[in-house]
C-alpha cells in the first residue's frame, strides 16, 4: 500500500533510500519537516542527523562528509541559502565527492517568509543543477535521483520544492531503505584547497559542467511532452497541476511540456517542442527562469515561435499561483474572453480579521510588556528579529519597530545608535536566532562599545518552525548545552541580567536596570514555550469584582481573554501564566485552585 | 471529492485533514492535501484542502469546487465560502473563537449575523453546537473529532470507522476514549443528514 506522505516526508524518504550518511539543517518554514522526519528514522537508519547552528555551517558539515565520499543532505528554506551562500558558491567550484543534495524550499506567497526569492535563479547564479518537483511523489523521486546526479557531475544538486509541495500530502509508493554503505574516506589532494589559480581552472570546469548537466537532463523522465496542435504551454513545478486543471476546466487541449529540470534547461526536448509551435505560454511561479532560457533558445535557433509569460504580463512574477490565476491567464492567452461569473451569494456580513499572534501563555508577551513599561517616558527603538516574537509588532503590544532578517536586530540597532545618540536601542532576538546570527553582531557591539540592550527571548526551543532544538539546549545524548549568559560574558558583555518574563515585577526591574546601564547590556528572559511546557494552571475572572475596565484585554491581547458583555472571561486555552492577574487594577483575576 | 476545512490555528485542523487523507489511502483512494503550517498557525485563520480520489490535480481546491466546507469556527466558515461549489454542503461549528482584534474592538464579530447568513444563503448548511458536544465528550479540544464524526453523515467515500481509526492513530493513547466519544457524538448529531 502507498504511504501518505507530506512533501517534506517524501523528500526525507527519497534521501534515506539514496543511502545518505549525514543530514544537516536549520529549521525554516516550509522545510523543517525534512530533518524532523530523518531524525525520527535515525535510530533505524543510522544516519547522522543534526540541527546545525545555521545554514552555512550545515552546508559546510555536509560538504566535509561529501569530501570523504559520503552522501549528504542539507535542507533549509530559501533565505537559509542566502546565509549559506558563501559556502555554496565556492563549493560549486571545488565540487563534491559523495552525492551532496541541497533541498531548498521556496515560499511563493509568501506564507512564512520575508522574501519570495526563487532558488532556481540562485542555482543558475551558482552554476548548480536544480530539480523542481510538482508534487510529493515527484519530490521523493527527484531527491533519490539527485544523489546519483551529484556524483555524476561532481556538483552539489539543488532540489527546490515550494510550500505547496513541501506542505502537501499525497499517497506515495516508496522503496526500501538500504543498509548504510561504508564511507570511502577522505583522500588528501590539492583539489580540496581553493586558491586563485585553482579557482581560475575550476571556473572553466564549472561552466563545462553546465553543458553536461543539460545533456543529462535532456533524457530526464522528469521532463515530459505532449503534442496537441500549434499552441502550447511550458510549465514547471507546482504550476504543472494548475495548468492541467485549468485546461480541463476550459475544455481545451494544448501541446504541453512539463519541465522538472528548470536549470540548466535541456536544449533538445525544448527545441523539439517549440519547433512545431506558433505560440507558447510559459507558466511558472516566481521568476521567469524557464521562460528566459526558452526565449534564448528560440532566438539562437531562429525558431518562429512567440513566447508569452511574465515578460509580456500574462502572469505575475509575484505571489503564489492557483487554478484560478492560471485559468485566467490561459483565457487571455487563448482570447477566450472572461469567464461568466458564478451566481454570487449576497455580500457576507463583516468578518473579523484574524492575523497570527502570540498564543495564550506566551512568555514573549511578558517580555515586550515589561520593556514597554520600563521604557515609558524614554526615547526608545525596539529592533526585532525573526521568530514567533516578530508577532510582538501586532496590536496591542506594538512593541517592534524593525524586523529585517536573521540576526539583524543587533546590527540595525548599532547603526541607529550611531546616528541617534539620544535614543535607547533595544534589540530583541530569540534563543535559536541568537546562536544562528546574533553572535558576530554581539561581538561587534562589545568591540565598538555601542550602547545597546540585547534581549534574548529564551523560550528553550525554536518555536515558530515547530519546536526544534538549538545549541542552547541539550536535547539528545551526546549534545552539550551552550549557555547564553556564559557566551555573552566571554564576549565581554559586562551587564548580564536574567529574569522570568512572566514574573512581571522582576522583569520590569531587570528591564529598567538594563536600560540604565551604559555599555552593551544583555538580558535573558527565560520561560519555556507554552506549546511544549505543561500548563501551570488556569486563571478566572471574578465577575463580582471585575470593573469592566478591559485593561487586561487592551494591554496584553491574550487570546484566552474574551469579552463577555461588558465583563471579561478567560477561556480554556489559558495556561495559567498569570500575566493578566498582574495587570488587573481591580485584582479581579484569580488562580483556579 | 474536495473538502475544505477551515478554522483557527490550534483547533486541530491539520489532524482532521491528515485523518481524512490517511483514511482515503487506507481505502485505496489517491489523495492530495494542502495545509497551513508555520507562522499563520498561531491563532490565525487556517485552512486545509483535502482532495479525495483525485489523480491529475494539485493540492489546492479551486474556488467553487469543494463539495463540502467543514468549518470549525463560524467566521472562518463564512470567510471561505467561495471554495464551495453551487449546491455544496457546509458543516459549521457555531462556537466563535473571538480574535484579539475583535476583543480589542478593532474588528467586528457579528456572530448572529454570520450564523443567519450561513443558514439563509446555503441550502446545504448544517450548524452544529460542536463545542457543547466536545465538552460532553471530555474536552473542548476534541471539537475536531466531533466535526469529523458529523462529517461522516455527508457521504464520505470510506466508512466512518475507518476515519475514526486513522484519527486515533494520530492521537496519544491517553486521549483515545474522549476522542472516540467526541467522534460518536458528532456522528449521532443527526441533522447533517440531508
Amino acid at each position: 500500500m502507498p504511504m501518505l506522505l507530506m512533501g517534506n516526508e517524501a523528500i526525507a524518504r527519497g534521501a534515506m533510500e539514496a543511502g545518505i550518511h549525514v543530514a544537516t539543517s536549520y529549521p525554516g518554514t516550509p522545510a523543517s519537516e525534512i530533518m524532523a522526519t530523518l531524525m525520527r528514522y535515525a535510530p533505524e537508519t543510522g544516519i547522522y542527523c543534526e540541527w546545525s547552528v545555521n545554514e552555512k555551517v550545515a552546508v559546510e558539515i555536509a560538504a566535509g562528509a561529501s569530501y570523504a565520499g559520503a552522501r549528504a543532505l542539507v535542507s533549509m528554506k530559501q533565505m537559509g541559502l542566502n546565509v549559506a551562500a558563501d559556502a555554496v558558491m565556492s563549493l560549486a567550484y571545488i565540487g563534491v565527492q559523495g552525492g551532496l543534495v541541497l533541498v531548498v524550499a521556496d515560499d511563493p506567497g509568501p506564507h512564512s517568509s520575508q522574501t519570495e526569492q526563487d532558488t532556481r535563479l540562485f542555482a543558475r547564479f551558482a552554476g548548480l543543477p536544480v530539480l523542481d518537483p510538482s508534487c510529493p511523489r515527484e519530490a521523493y523521486a527527484m531527491t533519490k535521483y539527485a544523489f546519483a546526479l551529484s556524483e555524476t557531475l561532481n556538483l552539489p544538486v539543488i532540489v527546490r520544492p515550494t510550500t505547496r509541495v513541501s506542505h502537501a500530502c499525497q499517497d506515495v509508493e516508496v522503496g526500501t531503505i538500504p543498509p548504510q554503505s561504508p564511507v570511502p574516506g577522505f583522500r588528501k589532494d590539492p583539489r580540496w584547497v581553493i586558491m586563485p589559480s585553482l579557482a581560475a581552472r575550476q571556473h572553466v570546469w564549472l561552466n563545462k559542467q553546465q553543458q553536461r548537466a543539460a545533456a543529462e537532463f535532456a533524457a530526464s523522465p522528469f521532463n515530459s511532452l505532449r503534442q496537441a496542435g500549434s499552441i502550447g504551454v511550458i510549465t514547471s513545478g507546482a504550476s504543472y497541476y494548475y495548468v492541467t486543471e485549468a485546461l480541463d476546466r476550459l475544455g481545451v487541449q494544448l501541446s504541453l511540456l512539463k519541465i522538472g529540470t528548470p536549470y540548466p534547461l535541456p536544449e533538445e526536448p525544448v527545441k523539439e517542442f517549440l519547433a512545431g509551435l506558433t505560440r507558447v505560454l510559459v507558466v511558472e511561479e516566481q521568476e521567469p527562469v524557464v521562460e528566459d532560457q526558452a526565449i534564448r533558445l528560440a532566438w539562437r535557433h531562429g525558431l518562429p515561435v512567440a513566447l508569452s509569460g511574465k515578460h509580456d504580463g500574462h502572469l505575475p512574477r509575484e505571489g503564489e499561483f492557483n487554478v484560478a490565476t492560471v485559468t485566467a491567464a490561459l483565457r487571455r492567452f487563448l482570447a477566450l474572453g472572461q469567464e461568466s461569473p458564478a451566481p454570487a451569494l449576497p455580500a457576507p456580513p463583516p468578518l473579523p480579521t484574524r492575523p497570527p499572534l502570540f498564543c495564550a501563555g506566551c512568555p514573549h508577551r511578558g517580555s515586550f510588556y515589561a520593556f514597554k513599561q520600563a521604557a515609558r517616558g524614554q526615547e526608545v527603538i525596539f529592533s526585532g528579529d525573526i521568530g514567533c516574537y516578530t508577532l510582538g509588532a501586532a496590536p496591542p503590544l506594538n512593541a517592534m519597530d524593525t524586523c529585517l532578517c536573521m540576526g539583524a536586530s543587533l546590527g540595525l540597532a548599532q547603526g541607529l545608535a550611531r546616528v541617534q545618540p539620544g535614543t535607547r536601542l533595544v534589540a530583541f532576538i530569540g534563543d535559536s536566532t541568537f546562536f544562528h546570527a546574533g553572535l558576530p553582531p554581539l561581538v561587534n557591539a562589545v568591540h565598538q562599545q555601542t550602547p545597546l540592550v540585547v534581549v534574548v527571548l529564551d523560550n528553550e526551543t525554536t518555536a515558530m518552525t515547530g519546536h526544534q532544538s538549538h545549541p542552547g539546549l541539550a536535547s539528545r545524548p551526546g549534545e552539550r548545552m551552550v549557555d547564553i549568559a556564559r557566551v555573552a560574558r566571554a564576549c565581554g558583555v559586562e551587564t548580564i541580567l536574567t529574569a522570568d518574563p512572566l514574573d512581571l515585577e522582576q522583569a520590569i526591574a531587570v528591564a529598567r536596570q538594563a536600560l540604565a546601564s551604559p555599555g552593551p547590556a544583555l538580558v535573558i528572559f527565560r520561560h519555556p514555550c507554552p506549546q511544549v511546557a505543561k500548563p501551570a494552571g488556569r486563571y478566572q475572572v471574578n465577575q463580582d469584582t471585575c470593573i469592566s475596565c478591559r485593561t487586561c484585554i487592551e494591554e496584553l491581547g491574550c487570546p484566552a481573554l474574551a469579552p463577555a458583555g461588558d465583563r471579561v472571561v478567560i477561556d480554556a486555552t489559558c495556561t495559567g501564566c498569570g500575566l493578566c492577574a498582574r495587570v488587573c487594577p481591580a485584582a479581579a483575576i484569580e488562580e483556579v485552585v | 471529492m474536495d473538502i475544505l476545512i477551515a478554522g483557527v490555528g490550534g483547533q486541530g485542523i491539520i489532524l482532521a485533514s491528515r485523518a481524512l487523507a490517511a483514511a482515503a489511502v487506507a481505502a485505496g483512494l489517491p489523495v492530495r492535501t494542502a495545509e497551513t503550517i508555520g507562522m499563520a498557525q498561531r491563532e490565525g485563520s487556517v485552512v486545509s484542502h483535502v482532495r479525495l480520489g483525485v489523480q491529475e490535480a494539485g493540492p489546492l481546491i479551486p474556488a467553487g469546487s469543494a463539495a463540502i466546507l467543514l468549518a470549525l469556527e463560524p467566521a472562518e466558515g463564512c470567510r471561505h465560502l467561495r471554495y464551495l461549489q453551487p449546491g455544496g454542503r457546509a458543516l459549521v461549528a457555531i462556537d466563535p473563537v473571538v480574535p484579539v482584534m475583535a476583543a480589542l474592538g478593532k474588528s467586528p464579530y457579528p456572530l448572529a449575523e454570520i450564523l443567519s447568513y450561513l443558514q439563509s444563503n446555503l441550502a446545504g448548511c448544517h450548524c452544529l453546537a460542536a463545542l457543547d458536544l466536545a465538552r460532553q465528550a471530555g474536552s473542548p479540544r476534541t471539537l475536531n473529532l466531533v466535526m469529523l464524526g458529523a462529517l461522516t453523515n455527508l457521504g464520505l467515500p470510506f466508512p466512518a470507522d475507518l476515519l475514526l481509526a486513522q484519527a486515533l492513530k494520530l492521537l496519544p493513547a491517553r486521549v483515545h476514549t474522549m476522542n472516540r466519544r467526541a467522534f460518536e457524538l458528532g456522528r449521532s448529531s443527526g441533522g447533517a443528514k440531508k
